[in-house]
């Protein structure tokens, strides 16, 4: 099988043949199928959905083919799904489509699929050292209620963030000492996690502000402004106004692909989380691999939620406010494969599906609410293995003992 | 879909862990967990310790708290006992014991999966299936006569538990997706098609009110007989009993029958189960499916028996099935410690939050507590390892006259 590592050195030629490429390609192709019809292109022929979305099941096909089965597949429903909603949507009325399908559509999926980037790229690091981080709703939940404490007294964001990763990597802590030290069943443990964090956060929400709301004024994470995208059209609406979080989230995929990848202390997290007796036999302390990894898991999970408090919460803080996000984090992290790109690519199709649910009122308001359960749905299917199967690491989850 | 050779799940266990089983303190600590009271109440009291070291540090009095919760579950009603709920102690009580009834089922659910080896972390979805079940059967039929009507609801809602756990059971069993993942993943699905089911348009929204997300009232002959106080008042219900039963028949289920034999085999050693003849896939589907009939049957009980309708905004709230988690665990997954669990986190639940009348500590405050408790017994009840390093530490502090003497 050829990397892209080995791709890169190798002619055009041998990337063009790659069955990587032709699934990639039938991929985005399926995606294009569905977006054709979609303002701001707004084809309303059903020809050019159709004709795209079967170009990528063929792709899909070949790839399938040629050894990257799971891929394949992948491109072949995407062709599919993409050909049927393209046809869908060419016989939907304009006017509606224009509602639903507009440019803020693109943002408010980066509004809701951040936190869940910082959760799966959190629990990422934490399962990949072979620690099971269920408790990501937890650290998340903490990260959300600390975040906003600490921004109304300390006055700024940057504070609020600072006591969020503080409380957050506190309360993995708790887990990582629970999971490495004392050897519990890590799911428990998990478990615990997340209802310690419920009782604390509504604990001390209701002792600090005496069952009030957040005093409104709180600072909060300002959006990045780029100059000269405003006026362009589409660009514009969909990037030219995001908050910081969202490009942060950007940066963290790529800097934990690097991590984990291209550096040695990522090939240590993933020997300790695949054979953690064999990263112990060549010298790689692996309980401080994991306790480490466990922590930033917390630290990275408490930012995401965080941005759900002083981010797009404009700072206001309600308990249990995440409910179920760090699940979907957790959801988005297993339909990644536990890979970054994967994960980040899960957790834009969730949000993607959340800020399309916020908008299908416009068709009809009660299977609105039925297609919020579709990221549960698809990571269903996808540990089911029916496209492709999702492999955890080997030593995912198996307390390690030092002999 | 292509078929593929079944892959082998069951990865060796790792050799550290047979040796370790051999030494004393292994024995001792395994004896510990087995039987015994003394270390899950040993568990509780840590974790209510802990509880009332926070209360102390945000300045209120932890002691007068937890007398107040007391009451506020109704437990002082010993004290003086009698019938009459107009006493507000036995008000509480019998609204203590109708949390117990949802427990000791969720409880069991929770229990009866790990005895198979499994964590079904997702009563709460099994649960909410059978409410939704137990509700449609309840009043799409109005012309029945009650005994039919009720066993009939009761019964699809535990089918329908069964089902919904079923799934992760055969996925576990057909493809080796991991119970924990797929039970979350439903009870998500189960909270919103409840939304769906009873939000604005949805099919089972009472349709006097199209505004308003709520389902429709239950048919009066749906309704279970209430022995304990009055059924406008939420009085108990016969459903009390109906758990009490279900203590009984997981315990002979477990322990007097072939499947329960088998159940516990697969849960012991998958591999050495499979190899006496046991078939482990059949067992995890079956396991599971037992599992979810329990959690389902407690959400057709707590639909005939005192909530009548739910609404949407009651769902996100709900945190019984998880709850349920704490009780088995703190039971340590048998018939009588679930039992009692229930008992203990029923009286918390109803004790810090309707039934508190305090002035040392706010409801608001006094549920959060619940919420802490319950993480920290199920912190604590996973870590037997630091019950054995309690163990060994005593060890350690013994005299050392007596340590030459055990050697």
């Amino acid at each position: 099988m050829t990397t892209w590592a080995q791709g890169l050195d190798g002619s055009l030629w041998a990337r063009a043949r790659d069955p990587r490429t032709s699934g990639v390609a039938g991929l985005v192709l399926g995606v294009v199928a569905c977006l054709l019809a979609l303002p701001p292109i707004g084809e309303r022929s059903i020809l050019g959905p159709i004709l795209v979305g079967v170009a990528a099941s063929m792709l899909g096909l070949w790839t399938a083919t040629r050894g990257r089965r799971r891929l394949g597949w992948g491109a072949v429903a995407a062709g599919l799904i993409g050909l049927a909603l393209g046809v869908l949507a060419t016989r939907s009325s304009t006017s509606n489509l224009n509602i639903v399908f507009t440019a803020s559509l693109i943002a408010s999926m980066f509004v809701f699929s951040t936190p869940l980037v910082f959760g799966a790229i959190g629990g990422m690091f934490s399962e990949r050292s072979g620690v099971v981080n269920i408790g990501l709703e937890g650290m998340m939940l903490m990260g959300a209620f600390w975040g906003v404490y600490g921004a109304d007294r300390g006055g700024s964001w940057v504070v609020g963030l600072l006591v969020a990763m503080l409380a957050g990597g506190l309360l993995a802590l708790v887990h990582a000492f629970f999971a490495i030290h004392l050897r519990a069943d890590q799911i428990v443990g998990g478990t615990a996690v997340n209802f310690l964090a419920l009782g604390i956060t509504g604990y001390f929400f209701f002792q600090l502000y005496h069952g009030e709301d957040v005093p409104a004024g709180v600072s909060t994470i300002p959006n990045l402004k780029i100059p000269g995208l405003d006026h362009v059209h589409f660009l514009g609406a969909a990037f030219g106004n995001l908050s910081l979080m969202v490009w942060l989230s950007f940066a963290l995929v790529i800097v934990s692909y690097l991590v984990l990848f291209k550096t040695a202390i990522g090939l240590r997290i993933r020997a300790c989380g695949e054979h953690p007796r064999a990263a112990d036999t060549v010298g790689i302390n692996v309980y401080a691999i994991r306790y480490a990894s466990v922590v930033v898991s917390g630290i990275l999970a408490a930012l995401g939620g965080a941005y759900l408090s002083i981010g797009f919460g404009g700072g206001a803080f309600t308990d249990n406010m995440t409910a179920g996000r760090g699940f979907i984090a957790l959801a988005a992290m297993i339909f990644g494969n536990w890979r970054p790109f994967g994960a980040f690519g899960a957790a834009l199709l969730f949000g993607f599906s959340t800020a399309l649910a916020y908008r299908l009122p416009a068709y009809s308001g009660s299977a609105a609410t039925l297609f919020q359960a579709l990221p549960y749905v698809l990571t269903l299917i996808a540990v089911a293995g029916v496209i492709g199967r999702t492999v955890p690491p080997a030593a995912d989850g198996k307390p390690y003992k030092k002999q | 879909m292509t078929l593929e050779p079944p892959r082998k799940e069951a990865v060796p266990e790792p050799p550290e862990v047979a040796a370790e089983t051999g030494t004393l303190a292994a024995r001792i600590a395994l004896r510990q967990r087995s039987g015994g009271i003394a270390v899950p109440a040993l568990t509780a009291l840590v974790a209510f310790l802990l509880g009332g070291l926070i209360v102390l540090a945000t300045g209120h009095n932890p002691l007068l708290a937890y007398r107040d919760i007391f009451n506020g579950a109704g437990l002082n009603w010993v004290f003086h006992p009698t019938t009459s709920t107009v006493n507000t102690s036995a008000y509480n009580l019998s609204q203590t014991l109708l949390q117990t009834t949802t427990l000791i089922l969720t409880g069991l659910a929770v229990a009866f999966a790990f005895r198979c080896g499994m964590f079904n972390i997702g009563g709460q979805g099994q649960y909410f299936v059978g409410l939704y079940v137990a509700n449609w059967i309840g009043y799409s039929r109005p012309g029945m006569s009650p005994v039919p009507h009720i066993l009939l609801g009761i019964g699809a809602a535990t089918l329908a538990g069964a089902v919904w756990a079923g799934i992760a059971g055969f996925l576990k069993a057909a493809v080796g997706a991991h119970e924990v993942i797929t039970t979350i993943m439903l009870n998500w699905i189960a909270i919103w098609i409840g939304s769906y089911f009873f939000g604005n348009g949805g099919p089972l929204q009472n349709a006097s009110n199209p505004t308003v997300p709520i389902s429709n009232d239950i048919a009066d002959s749906a309704k279970l007989p209430v022995f304990w106080g009055q059924q406008q008042l939420q009085g108990l219900h016969v459903g009390f009993f109906v758990a009490l039963a279900a203590l009984v028949v997981f315990y002979l289920l477990l322990n007097r029958t072939t499947l329960g034999y088998e159940v516990r085999a697969v849960g012991f050693n998958p591999d050495a189960a499979a190899y006496g003849g046991i078939s482990v896939k059949k067992n995890l589907i079956r396991a599971m499916a037992i599992s979810g009939a329990f959690a389902g049957l407690a959400g057709g009980l707590d639909m005939l028996g005192y909530l009548y309708h739910y609404g949407v905004s009651d769902i996100p709230v709900s945190s019984i099935g998880f709850l349920g988690i704490a009780v088995a665990l703190l039971g340590r997954n048998t018939a009588v410690g679930t039992g009692l669990g229930a008992l203990l986190f029923g009286a918390l639940l109803f004790g810090t939050t309707h039934g508190l009348a305090s002035t040392v500590i706010a409801p608001d405050l006094a549920s959060n507590l619940t919420y802490m408790i319950q993480g920290l017994v199920v912190l604590f009840v996973g870590a037997d390892v630091l019950i054995l390093y309690v163990w060994n530490t005593r060890r350690r502090f013994r005299p050392p006259k007596a340590r030459e003497a055990t050697a």
